[in-house]
């Protein structure tokens, strides 16, 4: 591959790329404030990942950030974004994947990909209910587990959440600090007790269990 | 008669006399609140920039030592004063009620802060609006974050408010636990304080 100019250009020949090898998969494309966006198709996306990640010209071996987006104006679909960073090009790349906010959210995840994905994945689920498909532990990471009133960053939420504060002191009050280890340290902790049935039964089966 | 004289009568003026501050009790309480207020150890519980003020303030320029607080104590169970310097999200709640409920009588707290105190500018799903909806506190520290000269106005109030201690009133070292509805205040209560104030009248967005 020859020497790039610059990373925003690095960006567009992956562009080119990517469209040459995926063709309508490959939705809009835009340059913004230094940063090549692109839209994916559901479906597809986490082909295409891999593809990024594993294509000897591409080579993103650097998964930055995952998060989603939820726009105040209802028309626009919820986007989980995924920001990419090739180390060895210096090259970054956005890529957005839309979503119904109505329908059911869920995208294939990414942590087959980049290992790193994990916890990124699991704060897009706590605080916009996003479910990532074969997530090996897809739990609750910002706020704790057995936490009832939804995913606070989505547009239906309410800024001080649904229920009265005193009720929310109660159910604070009432979760166990330890609940949020991970479920190696819950294994020898006392608030193994506390957790829901399910994680226990898959504690239980020392396995991290199936995806909701 | 025998030697054994039977106690007086529990309400009885004889009674009343025997139990109320007298010359020993109240020259025992002063020696006991000296002792106690001048030996005050803090237990800080920093979650936040307030934090940062409480380090400057037990640093050498501003130095905690010199009110008896020479001794952080970061075991609850050597402490004698709680320190809240900053925000405490619900998902903290349980571990500053655990906290709080590890550190032996005699025991106080101070809420550090404009977010300790009331939430401050944390009108949120994920905030707690006032430590005082989950433990009992003494004195509350305003300001955001307070300067380190505020924190220490705010403890030489608490070494009043100790002086002021009597041994014979037994309101003082009762524990104040969470009550069998998991509740530390009745729930109106905690409403009451938790409503918005300020300018967080307006944060009504919902849909």
């Amino acid at each position: 591959m020859t020497a790039v100019a610059t990373p925003l250009e690095g960006a567009a020949a992956t562009v080119d790329a990517m469209r040459a090898a995926f063709g309508d998969s490959i939705g809009r494309t835009s340059q913004f404030a230094g940063q090549q966006v692109v839209s994916l198709a559901a479906e597809r996306a986490h082909e295409i990942l891999a593809w990024l990640q594993s294509d000897p010209e591409q080579r993103f071996d650097y998964l930055t950030d995952i998060t989603a987006v939820e726009y105040r104006d209802a028309e626009r679909p919820l986007e989980v974004v995924y920001q990419l960073r090739s180390l060895a090009r210096r090259v970054d790349l956005r890529l957005k994947i839309a979503l119904d906010p109505d329908g059911p959210l869920a995208v294939a995840t990414v942590t087959d990909i980049w290992k790193g994905a994990e916890w990124l994945e699991r704060e897009v689920w706590d605080m916009f209910g996003v479910t990532f498909r074969g997530h090996g532990d897809l739990r609750r990471i910002l706020m704790w587990e057995g936490y009832s009133e939804g995913h606070p960053l989505r547009k239906s939420f309410p800024l001080r959440g649904h229920r009265s504060r005193a009720e929310q002191t109660r159910q604070a009050l009432a979760a166990n600090p330890e609940a949020h280890y991970s479920l190696e340290e819950l294994s020898i902790a006392d608030a193994y007790q506390e957790l829901p049935a399910d994680m226990r039964a898959r504690l239980a089966a020392r396995e991290r269990g199936e995806t909701p | 008669m025998g030697l054994i004289v039977p106690p007086p009568a529990p309400d009885s003026e004889e009674m009343l006399e025997l139990t109320s501050p007298n010359w020993v009790t109240t020259r025992l309480d002063f020696l006991a609140n000296w002792a106690r207020s001048n030996s005050l150890w803090p237990m800080p519980f920093g979650t936040a920039c307030c934090a940062i003020e409480y380090m400057a303030t037990a640093a050498s320029r501003f130095d905690l030592a010199r009110f008896g607080m020479e001794r952080q104590s970061f075991s609850p169970r050597q402490a004698d004063v709680l320190i809240c310097a900053g925000r405490l999200p619900f998902k903290l709640a349980p571990v500053i009620r655990r906290i709080w409920d590890q550190m032996p009588q005699p025991k106080w707290a101070i809420s550090m802060g404009a977010c300790a105190s009331t939430g401050g500018i944390f009108d949120t799903y994920a905030m707690v609006q006032g430590i005082d909806t989950i433990i009992p506190v003494d004195v509350y520290v305003p300001g955001c974050p307070p300067r380190p000269e505020g924190l220490l106005y705010g403890i030489l109030m608490l070494q009043k408010k100790i002086m002021a201690e009597s041994m014979t009133d037994p309101s003082l070292r009762v524990e104040h636990l969470v009550q069998a509805d998991g509740l530390f205040r009745r729930p109106e209560q905690i409403d009451e304080v938790s409503e918005p104030f300020g300018n967080s009248v307006h944060q009504m967005r919902t849909g």
